[in-house]
């Protein structure tokens, strides 16, 4: 059963993450970045990472992609002109992205990954459990988790700054 | 569940090729801006799958960080954006050519 549910996500999601690029309209897009993230949740909730995919959800579904459909709408750059793609451009991302998906495919089909530990999934239950993460986060990653919280700080005094309008100022701008 | 580690990478790599494919080809920074968002997503289920099939939570806990490192870029990044459409009044990548001679 879990097996059927992996390629349901799996399609899921890549047939949104599609929509994301592909899509003419941003507002579609966004919501197909969020369908995706939803995609993504669910498969972290089948590798046993239940908190991790209520994170996501939360901070992606909440926080980023409202601030992408609030800035679209600030901006309305849905009028106007729909330039038809680049040759160019077209020919360097599919080869690109052919390229890739090649690359992961060899690491599929030759990749010398272990395949021993396949039930390790099962067997460790630790990843939605909260206590796990705050051992590890509150004794090894103490240091990262204090500059994590100074960066949050650094962002937002910047954002602060970016957005404020120098009156007197001309040649801050 | 009998899914192997492989197909998790795979679909990791999928994504993030996928991601990569949309910075090439669009020309509005909003969606490169959120095709970028998608290859971080991407490289956060590889952590996960890696984690969960080594028995340890260190990957895990690295997508903590990950997920807070985005929601800091992307608050500055969009800052960003207002600002160049405030002193451009455009958002696509093609007409942002200020530096190409």
């Amino acid at each position: 059963m879990p097996d059927l549910f992996f390629y349901l996500f799996a399609a899921f999601t890549t047939v949104c993450a599609f929509g994301v690029v592909l899509n003419r309209n941003t507002v579609n897009a966004a919501i197909c970045l969020l369908l995706c993230i939803f995609g993504v949740a669910a498969l972290f909730a089948l590798l046993n990472a239940l908190l991790l995919g209520v994170l996501l959800v939360l901070i992606y579904g909440g926080a980023v992609v409202a601030l992408f459909v609030f800035i679209v709408m600030l901006l309305d750059t849905q009028g106007g002109h729909n330039r038809p793609f680049k040759p160019m451009a077209l020919f360097a991302s599919v080869a690109s992205f052919a390229l890739l998906v090649s690359g992961a495919w060899m690491l599929v089909t030759r990749g010398q990954l272990p395949a021993h530990a396949a039930s390790a999934a099962v067997a460790s239950p630790t990843g939605s459990v909260l206590k796990s993460y705050a051992e590890l986060l509150f004794t090894t990653y103490l240091l990262p988790v204090q500059i994590m919280g100074f960066l949050l700080l650094i962002a937002m005094l910047g954002v602060i700054v970016l957005c404020k309008k120098f009156e007197g100022l001309e040649d801050v701008k | 569940m009998t899914i192997s580690i492989n197909a998790f990478i795979f679909l990791s790599a999928l994504l993030f090729a996928i991601g990569f494919f949309g910075v090439l080809l669009r020309k509005n920074t909003l969606v490169i801006y959120m095709c970028l968002e998608l290859m971080l997503v991407a490289s956060t289920l590889a952590f996960v799958a890696f984690s969960s099939f080594n028995g340890t939570m260190d990957g895990n806990v690295f997508v903590f960080f990950i997920l807070t490192v985005a929601a800091a870029e992307v608050a500055v990044g969009l800052a960003i954006i207002v600002a160049l459409f405030r002193r451009r009044q455009t958002v696509q990548v093609d007409e942002l050519n200020a530096l190409k001679n």
